[in-house]
């Protein structure tokens, strides 16, 4: 579907960042994906004690390192240098990705292509076959963690929507994704479908309008 | 008596890797890999290997440079495509080199299974995904799983902080990664460390990878932070 003529401009990245980042319960295990959901950290008070997981094998993972702070034998999922923080722990890959796999996480927050109106994400792969496929620890991550919540922005540069019917691009994992939240609107991936819990910039018939996907205005509530 | 040798020449160190071999090789990015023992590998001579690793190399030098040299077939990883994975891109586009794309955790637990005997396992990761065509599925409890085969190797190559003479391994922060599944995974396990104490003098408690895992051990005198130092 196009974009509307008269196009909202929604919230910005850290508007968005820090949205997410009061969604995250205190004291919660979290892992946050390469790119945008990076961004979630900054917006982590020190004092709500959640603890973050970088999958190449560490927990109580600080900020990005600096000048004399950088280690190369510490780095995150980005093979960026980062620091530890008190009461870090180190492991190795087969146990970082059990601790994943076996739900001990509660939460992971991903970049994604294509959300579906099932949960089922694709964020992998363009499927161009140009593109050299990496894969990386996303499918992992996807069904992994008790929750998994998409950041993305909602439409493509083309003004297609990113929340879909069906995914065609190859998937990442099934079912898995819960919450999608995006510039333009807060979205749950509900057993009743696809509630819209927040809007930002717009009303929910215009939102209706962009997305090919039946919602449910759970803005009242 | 110790059955771990410590070979002073890394070249010597991996100099009977016959043509063909599957070598595991440790490291997340540049953390933890063990480059010298990967230069010594080329010099070595060994070519058609099978590389099993989280990623096809970076830059120029450590595993971007075998793969330069046109000794690997085939590169088993998780995620081949970086800004500097130049070497691997090259000759992947050229059709040089086999590319088998594994999910992180199913690599990781597929190496831990060949180490620790398991004949296969099933996995939730990748079910429903084109990483699972072709496999063998089964639905457990109601979810769906993939069954995937243990990855084991002729040839393990790690980088650890520290040894001692029996091969007992202590590793230094991320790079750690891979490490101890691959060292247990390996006909031949061949570490690089920084530093080698005497026996007694790592705290068994601190011990992650127990010696009976490594047999040949090279010390490499690397420098570890720009600025700093052992922490």
């Amino acid at each position: 579907m196009t974009g509307t003529s008269t196009a909202p401009t929604g919230i910005d990245r850290d508007m968005l960042a820090s949205i997410v980042s009061a969604d995250i319960p205190a004291e919660s295990f979290v892992n946050l994906g390469i790119g945008l959901p990076t961004r979630v950290s900054n917006f982590l008070a020190p004092d709500r004690g959640v603890v973050l997981h970088t999958e190449n094998g560490m927990l109580g993972m600080g900020p990005e390192a600096h000048g004399d702070d950088v280690d190369p034998d510490l780095v995150n999922a980005g093979k960026v240098p980062v620091t530890e923080l008190a009461g870090a722990s180190y492991f190795h890959h087969a146990d970082s990705f059990a601790m994943m796999r076996g739900g001990h996480l509660d939460i992971c927050v991903l970049g994604a292509y294509q959300v579906s109106a099932r949960g089922d994400l694709a964020n992998w792969h363009t499927g161009r076959p140009d593109d050299i496929p990496a894969v990386g620890g996303a499918m992992d991550l996807a069904i992994g963690a008790r929750q998994t919540f998409v950041m993305m922005s909602l439409l493509t540069r083309d003004g297609t929507s990113k929340l879909v019917a069906e995914c065609d691009y190859p998937l990442t994992g099934l079912g898995c994704v819960s919450r999608v939240y995006t510039d333009l609107a807060v979205f749950l991936i509900e057993p009743e479908g696809v509630v819209v819990r927040e809007l930002f910039g717009l009303g929910f018939v215009d939102l209706a309008a962009m997305v090919d996907v039946p919602l449910v205005d759970g803005t009242g509530r | 008596m110790s059955r771990v040798r410590v070979v002073d020449d890394a070249v010597e160190a991996v100099a009977d890797t016959p043509d063909g071999a599957v070598v595991l090789i440790g490291g997340f990015g540049s953390a933890g890999q063990p480059v010298e023992l990967i230069e010594a590998l080329i010099e070595s001579g060994a070519t058609g290997l099978t590389v099993v690793s989280n990623n096809a190399g970076n830059g120029d030098h450590g595993l971007a440079a075998l793969i330069r040299e046109g000794r690997v077939r085939k590169m088993i990883c998780s995620f081949p495509r970086q800004s500097d994975s130049w070497c691997f891109d090259e000759k992947y586009r050229a059709g040089e080199i086999e590319l088998e794309l594994v999910p992180q955790g199913n690599l990781a637990e597929r190496i831990r299974a060949a180490g620790a005997g398991i004949g296969a396992f099933f996995t939730p990761t990748g079910y429903g995904t084109p990483l699972a065509e072709g496999k063998e599925t089964r639905h457990i409890d109601g979810r769906g799983y993939v069954l995937e085969y243990p990855l084991a190797g002729d040839l393990a190559l790690v980088s650890a902080h520290r040894c001692d003479g029996l091969g007992n391994l202590v590793y230094r922060k991320t790079a750690r990664n891979f490490g101890p599944i691959m060292a247990a995974a390996a006909t031949t396990t061949v570490v690089q460390v920084r530093e080698v104490v005497p026996v007694g003098a790592i705290d068994p408690e601190h011990v992650v990878t127990p010696g009976l895992y490594v047999d040949r051990v090279v010390p490499v005198a690397r420098t570890l932070a720009p600025a700093g130092g052992p922490r």
